[in-house]
């Protein structure tokens, strides 16, 4: 919870990670080589005070995960978003199973989240349904550029993809966090496209597609299905930080999401341990829309900043919000 | 033998296909030598995992043309600290095409991963210049009715009618300026939307450009632009 000028703010950290990416996981080149444009993300978009030394980013203790989401970062919910990469790191990056220690530790801090790959085909989609069954999972965080052996990445609306997409519906897996990268299969297409974003969402209209990053580098393409696909959510993930190293473009993101997207459909999210919590919550209660465009773009009020940070989220997760914070009515 | 400044105007026509920007301003060369009959060139970019599609662009690009310029003899292309970097090198030195540098993995070449971006880079532009027009007082209806012979020369139209040219698109003084990426007019009654869409895609392209400048200045170490951008 996170209070100021006395307006109440339920938070929710709608993307967030408890990896190890220590050189004793790397198994190769790729994973060194993706922790450490991870850290140049973490170093370029941080304030200063709160760049953590290489090792301490590498791999990160419990302790440090808790203090900076619970006790400083003003979270109430932290959402896992797995991210397994098991071809660069031995144990995986981040996998459903080492996040669900902390969730069964602390069942009310922490949304788990499962994954699936349809590169896996059968023997992937019966193991995802048994984890469904073990964690009662409520969504699934899926990553397109992920490497497979040969393959560099996948689509959405692949056959096997379609397949999962259903057994999701299903199941009640409702919240379908999608994160787009630089590579997919064929390697000659955009990798980062959201294109098949769009009929993914037509075709399966009761769950929610949260694209991750906000679509970044692709906003303009979120924006457009956006106003296509009523059930295509943002995820600032990424976005957020801008709003320190960067307060004008970070305006333009938000201003341009609020018009197209609108303000119920962006979900606040740190991505920890890539940023931390505590800054950009402060920064986000104080920020108003700046720059040559401001008097065309929709402002950021506390109402609006309420269903960013927290409501949104608490929404479609169905989490129990206190009754101290206000709920505006859907606008 | 050539000199190392035709050697960087050269590179200077190269740009980054998804930025809209040269990649000398990009920062993405960190070095040009000058041999007798053959020039090296080294490449760096932003993050280890760019995509290697883009990559493979530039670096075939920056080739075709240093080797353009008279006395540059044979460009030899050094991607350095990329995933791919020895793939992409290889394929692009040995000019084996894309399509041949990752067999099993691409299908075609690249030209329409090209289009899609030189279509975007051409929307974003043409917004940028009717902002400027609009800003000097310019109404979206005139706009929609104004012929490339009467717009007033600036930077910003001189970049829009150039990249309206590589897309093979009417440049005559007669042709309406407010067209989409395939020529076509777009009347008055849909010009504002059109334009409010483009702002979105400037943005997002002018973002994508500052936030890359800081990512290469993180990850080398390079004088950073002043922030607040």
């Amino acid at each position: 919870m996170y209070e100021k000028d006395g307006e109440k703010y339920f938070v929710v950290d709608g993307h967030m990670h408890f990896w190890d990416a220590s050189p004793a996981n790397q198994k190769n080149a790729n994973g060194a080589g993706f922790i450490s444009c991870f850290y140049d993300y973490h170093a370029n978009l941080s304030p200063p005070e709160y760049v953590w030394p290489k090792e301490k980013y590498e791999k990160y203790t419990e302790q440090d995960l808790m203090h900076d989401l619970f006790e400083i970062g003003y979270v109430d919910v932290g959402i896992f978003q797995p991210t397994y990469l098991t071809d660069f790191y031995v144990n995986g990056f981040n996998t459903t199973e080492q996040d669900a220690v902390l969730k069964e530790k602390y069942p009310d801090k922490f949304v788990l989240n499962g994954s699936w790959d349809p590169r896996d085909e059968q023997k992937g989609l019966d193991a995802f349904e048994a984890l469904v069954e073990r964690y009662k999972l409520p969504g699934v965080k899926l990553y397109t550029a992920e490497w497979k052996g040969d393959s560099r990445g996948w689509k959405l609306t692949d056959p096997w993809a379609e397949r999962y997409l259903a057994k999701c519906e299903e199941l009640g897996v409702k919240n379908i966090h999608v994160h787009k990268g630089p590579t997919i299969w064929p390697l000659d297409r955009d990798a980062f496209d959201l294109a098949d974003i769009d009929p993914a969402a037509s075709n399966f209209p009761n769950l929610n597609f949260i694209v991750e990053h906000v679509g970044l580098p692709r906003l303009e393409d979120m924006c457009w299905i956006g106003t296509q696909e009523p059930n295509v959510l943002g995820g600032l993930a990424v976005a957020m930080p801008f709003i320190y190293s960067r307060p004008k473009y970070f305006a333009k993101i938000v201003g341009e999401l609020l018009y197209w997207l609108g303000e119920d459909r962006l979900l606040f999210a740190s991505d920890y341990a890539l940023w931390q919590p505590k800054w950009l919550v402060e920064m986000f209660v104080d920020f108003q829309i700046i720059g040559d465009d401001a008097s065309e773009l929709p402002q950021l009020t506390p109402d609006n900043k309420r269903k960013i940070l927290g409501l949104n989220a608490a929404r479609l997760y169905n989490l129990e919000v206190p009754a101290e914070v206000p709920q505006p009515v859907s606008a | 033998m050539t000199s190392e400044t035709a050697v960087l105007d050269a590179l200077g026509r190269v740009r980054d296909p998804e930025l809209d920007e040269p990649i000398t301003d990009l920062g993405f060369v960190s070095e040009v030598q000058v041999g007798e009959g053959s020039v090296r060139v080294r490449l760096r970019l932003p993050t280890y995992f760019c995509a290697p599609n883009f990559a493979f662009l530039m670096v075939a690009d920056a080739k075709a043309a240093v080797e353009e310029v008279p006395g540059a003899g044979r460009a030899e292309i050094l991607l350095e600290d990329h995933h791919d970097a020895e793939r992409i090198n290889l394929g692009v030195a040995e000019g084996r095409g894309f399509v041949g540098t990752y067999p099993g993995e691409a299908t075609t070449e690249l030209d329409g991963l090209r289009l899609v971006f030189r279509r975007k880079a051409f929307v974003a532009r043409q917004e940028r210049l009717t902002r400027t027009l609009r800003n000097a007082g310019w109404t979206i209806e005139r706009l929609a009715a104004m012929r490339l012979g009467e717009l007033p020369d600036s930077p910003e139209a001189r970049t829009y009618l150039e990249r309206r040219a590589e897309l093979g698109l009417d440049v005559g003084q007669e042709a309406f300026l407010l067209v989409d990426p395939a020529g076509v007019r777009i009347p008055a009654e849909r010009a504002a939307e059109a334009l409010r869409f483009a702002q979105t895609v400037r943005v997002s392209i002018e973002g994508n450009a500052s936030f890359c400048r800081g990512m290469l200045a993180t990850r080398y170490d390079l004088p950073i632009a002043v922030r607040g951008e």
